[in-house]
């Protein structure tokens, strides 16, 4: 199945679930009506959470660069001998 | 280095596109020497007729590493990446095929580290994650970061993805998947990486991750702007209704 049929087929049980809510009147109507707006927000709450801790824990690695450094003369070295133009810009 | 393998008689392919690389081509192909050294593998430089003449310096590379090893197959002009991958793949003569980008932000060593995931679990496609313990990203400032992340997790988030990197470049693909995965893709540019994945799990082809780094940009410059971040809304847009 398209996965945009999977989200939508999401959203409609999702509201159909919200309307049940309304017409069952199990919690008062005017917290209910509100629902789906407390559900955008806190969606967009855990998005921009997941996006701090994402960045938070982001891994970095300075330690590579210096390797890559190393690398690069060890490379340069080698292909020199062999007559193969490394020369900088 | 751990065990040296059981008798690997796979052969893979390794497409690098290219276009004015000629500072970093010499580098990376020493590089591949290096790691891959009791690898059976090619590299296939598909250079889309860089002004600056990468291609004399990859002549001058087939003289010292031999012209079975190191093939070139050029372009007129600039074509695209998914051309780039398409036109490589037709000369192909390997079971597997790595793709990675001609600069030096991805470092050769992590080759065995895909062809080992590989072997251990069968997978069809390796690719490599800069988001976990053990791999990471380098000269990137807190922007760049930011932006990183919030795309990924709006990507997460839309498509359901399998993997945690989605934008990455650095791949190993079972030949065939690669041929079947690409001939549906027609994104350009990093979406067309993320589509490549996407369409692939949807597909539900065995992909696992290695932690790779992600040293940015040693030799040039490393572009990301407006239209960029316009580019991939548009690119998760059309990948959540087409895919």
């Amino acid at each position: 199945m398209k996965h945009i049929l999977k989200i939508l087929a999401l959203l409609v049980g999702i509201s159909a679930f919200w309307i049940g809510l309304l017409q069952a009147s199990v919690i008062p109507e005017s917290y209910t009506w509100l629902l789906p707006l407390y559900f955008i927000v806190s969606l967009g709450c855990y998005g921009v959470l997941m996006v701090g801790v994402g960045l938070m824990q982001f891994p970095t690695c300075p330690q590579e660069a210096l390797l890559l450094h190393q690398d690069i003369l060890e490379a340069r070295d080698f292909l020199k001998n062999k007559g193969v133009d490394v020369g900088s810009n | 280095m751990g065990n040296e393998q059981k008798e690997n008689s796979n052969k893979y392919s390794i497409i690098i596109p290219t276009y004015n690389e000629r500072l970093n081509i010499a580098l990376l192909v020493y590089l591949i020497f290096k790691h891959l050294s009791n690898v059976n593998f090619e590299i296939i430089v598909v250079d889309d007729g860089s002004p600056d003449r990468t291609q004399d310096i990859v002549k001058q590379l087939q003289f010292v590493y031999g012209e079975d090893r190191i093939l070139l197959r050029a372009r007129p002009k600039k074509l695209g990446l998914g051309m780039a991958y398409i036109h490589g793949l037709k000369h192909a003569s390997g079971n597997f095929v790595v793709i990675m980008d001609a600069d030096l932000s991805h470092h050769r060593k992590y080759l065995p580290n895909f062809i080992r995931k590989q072997m251990e679990t069968g997978a069809d496609i390796v690719t490599g994650t800069r988001y976990v313990k053990g791999g990471g990203v380098h000269g990137w400032n807190l922007m760049r970061k930011l932006t990183s992340r919030g795309a990924n997790v709006l990507a997460q988030t839309l498509l359901w993805p399998s993997v945690l990197d989605l934008t990455g470049s650095f791949r190993l693909y079972r030949k065939s998947v690669l041929q079947d995965v690409i001939s549906s893709c027609v994104s350009k540019g990093y979406v067309f990486q993320m589509e490549m994945i996407v369409r692939a799990t949807r597909k539900g082809y065995n992909i696992a991750e290695v932690p790779i780094t992600f040293v940015d940009r040693v030799y040039g410059s490393s572009k990301l702007g407006g239209s960029e971040i316009v580019e991939y809304l548009k690119g998760l847009v059309y990948l959540l209704l087409t895919t």
